[in-house]
């Protein structure tokens, strides 16, 4: 029944599996949501998504998929009541016992209970057209609305009535979540945690259990084994492209520049300015009096260091190929010797571009350093950087 | 078994269905959210309002899954069969039950709450998800099978440092706590703080949010930290004047408990200052 919905989710990118939509079956069978839209929402919820990321692509699946809904108006309703008579004498005998049919009975049986119902329903009609929406009749179901079926979901009561205005999957609260939009530093921290290696390293200082255990079998007296802590072993170069065009994506920078600070203990971070030439800085307002050769970092870290370059590659094809095509020094070895240099030093070497992956195809110097990183320029989302720790290794 | 809002805890419709959905289908119910939006307290207070009794373990880098089933002790194994102790011959005696075994060998059904999983091991939910689909688990030592005699019911909670598997995640019911809304928040105020003054609240309420919409902060505050400084609000007796924040700074009167990083009061002194400077 609920089929096209599943698809829908697919269709979405919400990643559910068979699993997830039994489970959601199982819930809806196990009556944890009738006759309620919005507890059918929250169920659905609860049921697929499993990371917050993706709620706003279950919020746009659901509107897409449920849209109809509100086409049924309140008269439908009504006529609708007279369909199910049958039915539902037929499920009161079942479910209820002779003292509850006896109390119906008292109240003027069915005919009653459904007229009343239906007077009901106009009420609620009447006190509802101020809203829009036709959310919120959780109080529709027959059984609900005269308390007989204790299994009937009756929440919903206490919130306040402007809530329910505005359906909540097209509230789309949950937009600054999604892992494709700009990030902010958890995000990242998130995505850079795929970088974290945990070695042992350093002094023994950890009582190794097992280790001991073997060998006071082995030696017959207590033989206490000790082993090194475990370290995130990680180093990251970070190599920041500063000043320029950059200028829009300071923030974004910033943000995870302080997410990898606190990430890694071993981080070490320079800036350059559009391309790496001759020299680097790591205090932007010395950057003339304090620079660093290239060569020297190139000879100070080792390979086993991942680098990392950020930048948005957007300057004058010149500044990459010619030597003396930087704009402000002139530099004897083009931009792409150095590239090149660096990523034989580095093999694990990766470009995060903070302009938006659309536009990287109109400038013709980030295609040129695309070409250069052999693909390894990814995007400064959640998604790119977590690609580009896969990257990484 | 339903959960609803209890009188010291509000939780919104989405939160209750999760919850019941969890615990009618008896499924672990992941819950994240903001830090200080109540994750913890939430099992807590399922605990409460279904009157059952809470095992907790709370998760640390260093825990292993197996812990939370049982340990077995050597080292006081080895020590007892070098001292003659009798109670060596049987390997039973050197078992520690774990969180989980507890759960599972207790007599009614109890809520066990897995306590921020995600600062564990990344294998840790992996090695777990057979105990917690099944609910039972072999004991090597011994021999025997623990089968849970009640299906426990599980929340886990995470603060998102680490993905979880995806494995893991198909097994659970899934809810993320949003940051309550201006009515929502005045509700939960109610709770704590009955007697608070209305306008007080309005104005501290106010500045709150303000605080929070503020661009750049390094940590926004969160429910938690809300309920502590009304809680020094009330302490200090201020009435709604004496929150005005005097022109000489942007920083509510007691921001120490909203602000929890000296950049963000560095970045509300700037504002301040900008402020002052637009004024003149």
């Amino acid at each position: 029944m609920f089929l096209p919905f599943f698809q829908a989710l697919r269709a979405h990118q919400v990643p559910v599996s068979p699993r997830e939509y039994l489970g959601f079956l199982e819930a809806v069978l196990a009556g944890l949501a009738t006759y309620d839209i919005d507890g059918f929402y929250y169920l659905a919820r609860a049921a697929m998504v499993k990371d917050e990321r993706h709620l706003d692509r279950f919020d746009r699946a659901f509107a897409a998929s449920f849209e109809g809904l509100e086409a049924i108006s309140f008269d439908d309703m009504v006529q609708a009541m007279d369909l199910p008579r049958d039915w539902l004498e037929k499920l009161a005998e079942k479910t209820l016992t002779p003292e509850e049919m006896a109390e119906i009975q008292s109240l003027g049986g069915f005919d009653k209970l459904m007229e009343t119902l239906k007077q009901r329903l106009e009420e609620q009609k009447a006190r509802h057209q101020g809203g829009n929406k036709w959310v919120g009749t959780a109080g529709t179901s027959p059984f609900g609305a005269y308390g007989y079926n204790p299994e009937g979901v009756r929440i919903g009561q206490d919130r306040s009535r402007h809530r329910r205005a505005v359906k909540v999957w097209d509230k789309r609260q949950f937009r600054d979540l999604d892992g494709d939009r700009e990030l902010g530093t958890r995000n990242i921290k998130v995505a850079l945690k795929g970088l974290r290696k945990w070695a042992r390293d350093g002094a023994a200082q950890e009582l190794d259990l097992d280790g001991t255990i073997r060998a006071t079998a082995e030696q017959g007296w207590l033989d206490v084994k000790t082993r090194p802590e475990r370290r995130n072993a990680v180093k990251v170069l970070l190599l920041l492209d500063i000043g320029g065009s950059m200028d829009d994506h300071v923030q974004a920078v910033e943000d995870l520049f302080s997410a990898a600070r606190a990430e890694f203990k071993h981080m070490e971070h320079f800036y350059f300015h559009n391309c790496l030439y001759e020299f680097v800085w790591r205090d932007n307002a010395r950057r003339w009096t304090e620079r660093l050769p290239t060569w020297d970092l190139l000879r100070s870290y080792g390979s086993d260091w991942k680098c990392i370059f950020v930048g948005d590659a957007a300057m004058s094809p010149y500044e990459i190929v010619l030597p003396g095509g930087a704009n402000e020094h002139w530099n004897e070895e083009a931009g792409q010797v150095w590239l090149h240099r660096a990523r034989t030093q580095w093999p694990d070497n990766l470009w995060i571009n903070p302009a938006p992956e659309q536009h990287w195809r109109y400038t013709q110097s980030t295609q040129m350093i695309d070409q250069i990183f052999e693909g390894r320029m990814v995007p400064m989302t959640l998604y790119g950087i977590s690609r580009g720790v896969k990257l990484l290794g | 078994m339903r959960f609803s809002s209890t009188k010291d805890y509000i939780a919104g419709d989405d939160l209750t269905m999760a919850v019941n959905a969890a615990i009618t289908l008896q499924r672990p119910l992941l819950v994240k959210g903001e830090p200080g939006t109540g994750k913890t307290e939430l099992a807590r207070q399922i605990a409460a309002s279904l009157g059952v009794p809470i095992i907790e373990w709370g998760i640390k880098s260093t825990t292993r899954a197996q812990q939370g089933l049982y340990e077995y002790d050597a080292v006081s194994r080895l020590r007892d069969s070098q001292l003659g102790d009798a109670r060596v011959e049987d390997v039973s005696n050197y078992i520690r039950k774990g969180k989980l075994w507890q759960a599972f060998e207790a007599d009614e059904r109890v809520v066990l709450l897995i306590d921020e999983i995600d600062k564990a091991d990344i294998e840790f939910p992996n090695d777990l998800l057979q105990e917690l689909d099944q609910m039972r688990f072999f004991v090597y030592e011994t021999g025997e099978t623990i089968r849970a005699r009640h299906r426990p019911i599980v929340i886990i909670t995470s603060n998102n440092e680490k993905d979880l598997p995806d494995a893991f995640l198909r097994r659970c019911f899934f809810h993320y706590i949003q940051f309550p809304d201006m009515e929502t928040l005045k509700s939960i105020v109610a709770v704590h703080f009955p007697d608070i003054k209305p306008r007080l609240l309005e104005t501290a309420l106010t500045q709150f949010f303000e605080i929070r919409d503020a661009p750049g902060l390094k940590k926004k505050p969160s429910t938690s930290e809300v309920l502590d400084w009304l809680k020094l609000l009330l302490a200090e007796d201020l009435s709604p004047e004496d929150l005005r924040r005097d022109g000489a700074s942007a920083l509510p009167k007691l921001h120490g408990a909203l602000l929890k990083n000296e950049q963000d009061v560095h970045l509300f002194e700037r504002l301040a200052f900008m402020a002052r400077r637009q004024g003149r």
